[in-house]
């Protein structure tokens, strides 16, 4: 990175904030998507929002592209560095700054993890609705970026229904707020919070997020079903929303997942094509006349077996082998590419049939774990890196899945983000007009186009796909695989 | 057979689990990162001094393996990394010297012993020293307790029930020998034959923590021949121990006592797992309620998923009321020698534990770890609390004796 850059980040940060070495550098080259790396030219750590605010006015007057990482476990590799770009690291503004249990509001800063805040509601009776499966380590300020999802977004949508107000800095260096603390709507005027989350940080970086926060459920019945088929288990989710119920939640994961999460974490899971999570939330009495229905629904639906959490502990296991699920699958594949794609609900068992069809022309396995009640996809294809042309392989079958995924009228991302993975297939789902309109509206935010450049849109430098040998630690005999 | 481990996937699950994570907030002092630094290194991308300091500040606590879903054996790469590093490193002659101290004298009881009334001795001369002599002189008490004598085999008390050996380990039988005293007595009280060879000592896993290999197993292949061979288990009272035995596998790969070294560690168990696992014979308890934290040692819940044993048998003490923590599987700091590789981190770890405890205002503070119990007892002393810090063991002891 050029001498002027680094000199002007120091007036900013002290030395053990300002990144520049090799060995500090390369931890940084990706996020949770490995298939890209790219060294940034810099990563810095600001400890609050003036910095945040100063090192992106710099990157402004500089012209330096910049992108925000929280814990970097972006899927889509929105975290992604920018080859010779700076990297604003913000998981040490973590902390809450205000819980106002009579508002069920929390004001919280970026780099707050999403279950803190449910840890610090928990006192209160209340919690934080979006529950991503890296809930654990991912920061809300990543959610805002990607317009994070979970399992339970089913019954209580996204993270753009939970986040009331925005304090931001621009890309162009202007400080503004979006929205405030009231839980009734914004009132007039467009949705500047809606355009602002998930837009994947090509507008700036949000510095304080106001979410709201719910009571907690006072009842959750959670039913796990076992099927032979893995369409009849996308089709029991259609005949439970036809049904009339809206669950908190309907996950189903296929054989090859179950597996890897039985591996994983000995959920004790049944032995079966296909398992259907479904789970009730709410008042008691509510939550009970609609358990009775839901397990008529499943019985129709030819379960071969049906289990209920008898209690917290037994909830949290079906839940820590699907959370974990996509990690887990690293215990079967040397490497994998994690899809998100979206159909219409009523298409999913088609969906399937159709996913089962590509892997077995393109000879590759495919684990499927899945937000089912909102169509929301996660295939994930497994490859072998080591294997010449093998990544190749496994992005084109990745390809024809999210062309699928359009083909019955749904969409190529549920709530991983376009990124830098899927950037090509913008085009795919929108107009060129649509694209231009996108394109104009972040040119006004973003003159010099340096949030996150690179991503989302088509074209532009891409850093390549890292190619996987094998693993240093094998050659030098110090891990196996067995 | 090496024990598999599969590729880390980068998902970063293990952040939210690791102490220097937690404290320092770089991708570099993460468990992700580090594989990352491992990874670079042997890919020849990173000199291995430039990755090293981030390696040394792993604690080693080993709470990124259950946290992680991927199932990467972190431990077991940390160790064989720093096994491979160790041979080719050139340290700074004090860093060199004070190394070849711990070494030479921690997995010693008699040469420690002397060594610990040496250091009381120059502890006046501290402030002196460079840091890395302090902190360690730090960690010895101004007076060494007795050594209450055990008797080589304790009998069973009332209908016999099992027969056990107690591995007596090193730092911890000369720095606090009531506790395999009292580990004798509980083990006794509940119809165990207790046997303490004589020759029996240091399992070397505070040295294979700390990468001296080769060292490490020439002081674990002495115990070999040391204990009955038809005993139910070898009880370990400290975390460090069994989890270091646990490795044996790994510590003795392509060596002539291979088989042995697995066989020695399938008998080895921890005193809470084993008790748990044989039912305690109800204490008599204590007259007022008592408070209890039970401190987790990460050898004991991260290293072997003990997590409910101990807990299991403190409730069944009557009038104890165990208090949860937050963080509870977050280190304490003392992690083997880390306290003095490591001042810095490792206070700050000790302080936002004790903070953690006393906010749970407990009237004893418990643990099955000596290297915890220390850390403990020194982040009171710096406040002035004279809150007492026991061995699980000790606590037992005095429920079965109706209190102190």
């Amino acid at each position: 990175m050029n001498r002027a850059v680094i000199e002007a980040l120091e007036l900013i940060y002290p030395s053990d904030r300002l990144l520049t070495r090799d060995v500090e550098l390369l931890p940084y080259e990706s996020d949770a998507l490995t298939a890209f790396s790219a060294v940034p030219g810099a990563v810095v750590l600001p400890i609050n929002e003036e910095e945040i605010i100063d090192t992106v006015r710099l990157c402004h007057q500089m012209a330096l592209p910049f992108v925000a990482r929280g814990s970097g476990t972006s899927l889509s590799g929105g975290s992604l560095p920018i080859p010779e770009g700076l990297t604003i690291g913000l998981n040490r503004l973590n902390r809450i700054k205000k819980l106002d249990p009579e508002q069920r509001i929390a004001v919280v800063e970026p780099g707050v993890i999403n279950l803190h805040i449910t840890e610090a509601a928990q006192p209160y009776g209340l919690y934080y609705a979006p529950d991503p499966s890296s809930q654990s380590i991912c920061t809300i300020g990543g959610n805002i970026a990607f317009n994070s999802g979970g399992a339970h977004c089913l019954k209580y949508g996204m993270t753009s229904n939970h986040v009331l107000g925005l304090k931001v800095v621009l890309a162009d260096g202007t400080v503004t707020t979006f929205g405030g603390e009231s839980v009734d709507g914004v009132g007039i005027g467009p949705d500047l919070v809606g355009l602002f989350v998930g837009s994947e940080g090509l507008f700036g970086i949000a510095l304080e997020i106001t979410v709201r926060l719910m009571p907690q459920p006072e009842l959750y019945r959670t039913v796990l079903a076992a099927y032979n088929d893995l369409g009849a288990a996308g089709d029991a989710v259609s005949m439970v929303v036809a049904s009339g119920l809206l669950p908190g939640a309907m996950e189903i994961m296929d054989r090859l997942a179950i597996k890897a999460a039985e591996a994983s974490v000995q959920a004790g899971y049944p032995d079966a094509e296909a398992l259907l999570i479904v789970e009730l939330e709410g008042e008691a009495l509510q939550v009970g006349a609609e358990f009775d229905q839901l397990l008529d629904t499943i019985e129709e639906s030819g379960a071969f077996e049906v289990r209920v959490a008898q209690n917290e502990a037994e909830r949290t296991r079906i839940w820590k082998g699907r959370k974990g699920a996509f990690s887990a699958v690293g215990r079967l594949s040397p490497d994998y590419i994690v899809q998100d794609g979206v159909v219409p609900r009523s298409r999913l068992g088609e969906a399937l049939v159709q996913i089962n069809e590509l892997k077995e022309k393109h000879q590759l396995d495919v684990a499927n774990v899945f937000h089912a009640g909102d169509g929301n996809l996660h295939p994930l294809i497994l490859y072998d890196g080591r294997e010449a042309g093998a990544l190749e392989k496994a992005e084109a079958l990745a390809g024809e899945i999210l062309a699928l995924c359009i083909n019955l009228g749904g969409s190529i991302t549920g709530e991983h983000g376009i990124g830098m993975e899927k950037r090509d297939y913008l085009p795919a789902m929108f107009s060129e007009e649509e694209i231009d309109i996108m394109q104009a509206l972040r040119r006004a935010i973003d003159p010099n186009e340096i949030a996150n450049r690179g991503k989302m849109f088509p074209g532009g430098e891409a850093p390549a796909l890292s190619q996987h040998g094998m693993h240093p630690l094998e050659r030098a005999g110090l891990i196996s695989r067995e | 057979m090496a024990t598999a481990i599969e590729k880390c996937v980068h998902c970063g699950f293990c952040l939210a689990a690791c102490p220097t994570y937690n404290l320092l907030g770089e991708e570099m002092d993460s468990p992700r990162g580090r594989i990352y630094l491992m990874k670079n290194v042997l890919e020849e991308r990173l000199s291995a001094d430039d990755a090293q300091p981030y390696i040394d500040r792993c604690l080693g606590c080993m709470a990124c393996v259950p946290a992680c879903p991927s199932g990467v054996e972190y431990g077991d790469l940390l160790v064989s990394y720093r096994a491979l590093q160790e041979d080719q490193r050139r340290r700074p002659p004090l860093d060199a010297l004070a190394r070849k101290l711990v070494i030479e004298t921690l997995p010693y009881p008699r040469r420690f012993r002397l060594a610990a009334q040496t250091g009381k001795l120059s502890k006046a001369l501290s402030a002196a020293l460079p840091d890395a002599f302090a902190s360690m002189l730090s960690l010895l008490p101004t007076r060494l307790p007795p050594a209450r004598p055990i008797p080589p085999v304790l009998p069973a008390q009332g209908a016999r029930r099992g027969k056990v050996a107690l591995l007596p380990g090193c730092v911890q039988q000369v720095l606090a020998p009531e506790i395999n005293y009292a580990a004798a007595q509980v083990l006794s009280a509940n119809g165990i034959e207790v046997h303490n060879p004589p020759d029996a000592g240091c399992c070397g896993s505070i040295l294979l923590h700390i990468g001296a290999e080769k060292q490490a197993r020439d002081i674990a292949r002495r115990n070999f021949t040391q204990f009955p061979a038809d005993v139910d288990a070898i009880i370990t009272t400290a975390a460090g121990c069994g989890s270091g035995i646990n490795d044996y596998e790994l510590l003795f790969k392509n060596q002539p006592e291979a088989e042995r070294a697995t066989e020695f560690s399938r008998v080895v168990m921890d005193f809470s797992a084993y008790l748990a696992e044989l039912g305690l014979r109800e204490p008599a308890g204590f007259e007022e309620e008592r408070r209890v934290v039970y401190q987790d040692a990460c050898h004991l819940i991260h290293a072997q998923s003990l997590r409910a044993e101990p807990r299991a048998l403190l409730n069944q003490i009557p009038n104890l009321r165990l208090l949860e923590i937050a963080d509870a599987g977050m280190c304490c700091g003392s992690a083997g020698t880390y306290n003095i590789d490591q001042p810095t981190i490792a206070a700050e770890l000790g302080r936002r534990k004790i903070e953690s405890i006393l906010a749970a205002q407990p009237d004893v503070i418990v643990s099955g770890n000596i290297g915890c119990i220390t850390q403990m007892r020194q982040q009171l002393e710096l406040q002035g609390n004279p809150l007492p810090v026991m061995h699980i063991a000790e606590l037992l002891r005095q429920a079965y004796d109706g209190g102190p």
